[in-house]
């Protein structure tokens, strides 16, 4: 069983909802990056998402495209972000890691080399945004094959053939994008996003992540009582710019946000246990 | 005739690409966030539909006829031919196009798309602000709201452009991300896109982006070498022996060469941006220069750092000034159909005074890499032979940074 599984298991059993925060790596700074991790499973983050700068985050709104820039300015690559979660991965054996970015610098790498530096790194899955089903294939296979799981995302557009095609071709979960547009958008529409995941749970027994513009406490515990998890980006990364002389203000502000998100979530998940 | 998408006359055509997916060989494809794969399959489910209803050809016709002054001539430069000493010249005058260049061809097809797919918004790209200029007019021809992205620093160079772009009623929105230049603004207009995609089409400007846009913006730029094949036959009884075109995202040069593939007799070549020179590194040559890699919804040559980064690029034409090409360029390099070379600042900006003087045709920076290579390769082919340079655009926009590179105040 992948970590990812495993955790997404565990936390069923327990009738709680998997909160993720998204950080980009390198951002403020390099240093600032394991520790940081560390801080945010201490607060609540049940798995954690890694962003590799890049440098034209098409899909990505002004906040982490900032970051993206702040990590560039380090020369940060995808090499140093594996090396962050092999230090990450010296003492947390169990959070899982999951890498979200785009496809260029993977292509660099090499898909092979690639899956299989990440899987000894101690990576569990992989985001690549600009690959959808009909180009990912190639990298999901090279992923599988070391035990990594394609994480793939899933949009208000995606019609009910697209559903099904990805459902068929993720594993670890789907990450379901709550609304038409980049990240850090603003207006979410609860409604609309309920019945989307209930169109997907239909053709999938995986996981449902929700993300995209999620940016305080009480809209994260609305969408957990939905979603299996919820996913948290540019409102953390947003204190990074609140502190910009202070990466120590910034991680204190990310982690108590993290916290009060997760105070939230804990408060109003159903106390059920499912099977 | 209208906008297929292949050459008549082929004798033995290869299997049209791209495929179903948009894919030449290992090139293009569909490299974007999810959100975009439902309006691109709804753009090409309408592309396919419209290219083939014979109205839509017709309407596409009489604007390329009555509005954007439709054929081009194509015109024997006796005079410059003549000094070179070797192949006779043509010029294909996209440069006496409504608007000042090729552009127009394209976002016309596009603005009629997006006017029968009910979309009241247009957005677009640009770099020189050709694009967007052309965006723009046929925008406020069909009464469209438009909203141009561009780089800021390229805003800084072709103020002209902006401030025209704004007379026509287009907002032009200033992109500070990035390395500011035509990259940023691509990425900045795929975001309006995804945030609004119910009312909104994207007019790319040139033959890169996710597929159906590479074949989509070729077929719409085709007329201009189904005009030069059937002007040229008229003029010589045979086909030219070979093509030069500028190539920056590679509309015009694809525009121009496609109705040649099949003409094995017809050499293709493609121009590229050297900047400051190739080993200089300053430069905007992927195809000459660099390597294949995924960037804005395609795969093909891309200038990239070994980290898989997209590096800045240089050249004194904005138009050519892009990490990027399009997927089908990348195709024909491999499989040898055409060959691409490039040429530097200095190099065009001779070429641009040699022209003007010689010929009282002032031609864009970007056209101007095509006629400094013209200029090499006509005296290498010999007298009897004749090749023809796509003209893609007017130099007016350039004289600013004409006479700025010349240390002249204007
Ligand atoms: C006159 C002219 N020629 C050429 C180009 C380059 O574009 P493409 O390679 O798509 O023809 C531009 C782009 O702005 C242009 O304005």
């Amino acid at each position: 069983m992948s970590r990812i599984e495993n955790r997404f298991s565990i936390l069923r059993q327990a009738g709680r909802k998997a909160l993720i925060p998204f950080i980009t790596a390198g951002d403020p700074t390099p240093e600032v990056t394991v520790p940081l991790l560390h801080e945010l499973v201490a607060a609540g983050a049940d798995l954690l998402e890694l962003g590799v700068p890049f440098s034209d985050p098409m899909a990505d709104g002004p906040v982490i495209q900032r970051a993206s820039e702040r990590a560039l300015a380090h020369g940060v690559s995808l090499h140093d972000v594996l090396d962050m979660v092999t230090a990450f991965r010296a003492s947390d054996a169990d959070t899982p890691v999951i890498l979200m970015g785009y496809l260029n610098p993977i292509e660099v790498f090499g898909y092979q080399v690639f899956a299989s530096a990440a899987a000894a790194a101690g990576v569990d899955g992989i985001l690549t945004v600009d690959a959808p089903p009909e180009e990912a294939a190639p990298l999901a296979e090279a992923l599988h094959g070391v035990g990594i799981d394609p994480i793939f995302l899933l949009a208000p557009t995606s019609g009910p053939e697209r559903i099904e095609r990805i459902c068929a071709l993720a594993s670890g979960f789907v990450y379901y994008v709550s609304t038409k547009g980049v990240t850090g958008a603003a207006s979410l529409d609860l409604a609309e996003i309920a019945a989307k995941l209930d169109q997907i749970r239909a053709v999938t027994r995986l996981p449902l992540g929700v993300g995209f513009g999620i940016s305080d406490a009480e809209r994260a515990a609305t969408l957990a009582q939905v979603a299996d998890a919820v996913i948290v980006g540019s409102a953390l990364v947003r204190q990074i710019e609140v502190y910009p002389d202070d990466p120590r203000a910034a991680m204190a502000a990310m982690t108590e946000l993290l916290g009060s998100m997760r105070t939230a979530i804990d408060a109003a998940a159903p106390q059920a246990v499912e099977a | 005739m209208a906008i297929e998408s292949a050459a008549p006359n082929m004798a033995s055509e290869p299997a049209p690409l791209p495929d179903a997916n948009g894919h030449f060989g290992p090139y293009g494809g569909m490299f974007v966030a999810e959100t975009l794969m439902g309006p691109l399959a709804e753009l090409r489910a309408a592309y396919e539909h419209f290219v083939s209803d014979p109205e839509f050809q017709a309407e596409f016709d009489t604007d390329l006829a009555d509005y954007v002054g439709r054929p081009s001539p194509l015109y024997l430069a006796e005079r410059w031919s003549r000094e070179l000493g070797g192949a006779r010249i043509y010029l294909k005058r996209e440069d006496l196009n409504h608007t000042g260049a090729h552009k127009i061809n394209n976002t016309i097809g596009q603005a009629l798309l997006a006017k029968r797919m009910g979309k009241t918004r247009i957005i677009a790209e640009t770099g020189a602000g050709q694009h967007g200029v052309a965006s723009a007019t046929v925008a406020a021809r069909l009464g469209l709201e438009c909203v141009v992205y561009m780089g800021a620093e390229d805003i800084e160079r072709q103020k002209q452009n902006v401030y025209r772009m704004q007379l026509l009623g287009a907002r032009v929105v200033s992109v500070e991300s990035g390395s500011k230049t035509l990259k940023d603004a691509l990425n900045e207009a795929m975001r309006d896109w995804v945030t609004n995609v119910d009312d909104t089409f994207y007019i790319i400007g040139t033959v890169a982006g996710p597929h159906p846009y590479p074949a989509m913006v070729r077929d719409f730029q085709t007329v201009i070498g189904r005009e030069t094949r059937r002007q040229f036959l008229e003029r010589e009884g045979r086909l030219p022996d070979a093509l030069v075109a500028c190539v920056g995202g590679g509309s015009n040069a694809i525009g121009l060469f496609h109705p040649f593939l099949a003409d094995t007799s017809v050499e293709l070549h493609g121009v590229e941006a050297a900047g400051d020179g190739l080993d200089t590194g300053r430069h905007a040559a992927p195809l000459c220069a660099g390597r294949p890699g995924v960037l804005h919804g395609n795969r093909t040559y891309l200038m990239e750092d070994d980290d898989g980064q997209i590096i800045a690029t240089h050249s004194i034409s904005a138009g050519l000034d892009y990490p990027g090409v399009g997927p089908e360029h990348a195709w024909l390099k491999d499989s040898g159909r055409a060959t691409y070379v490039a040429v530097d600042d200095s190099q065009a900006l001779a070429a641009f005074h040699t022209l003007t003087r010689t010929e009282g045709i002032i031609p864009a920076l970007e056209s101007s890499h095509a006629l400094a290579y013209a200029a090499e390769l006509a005296p290498r082919l010999g007298s009897g032979k004749a090749l023809v340079v796509n003209l893609s655009g007017r130099g007016d926009k350039d004289i600013h940074t004409v006479a700025t590179h010349e240390g002249m105040a204007l």
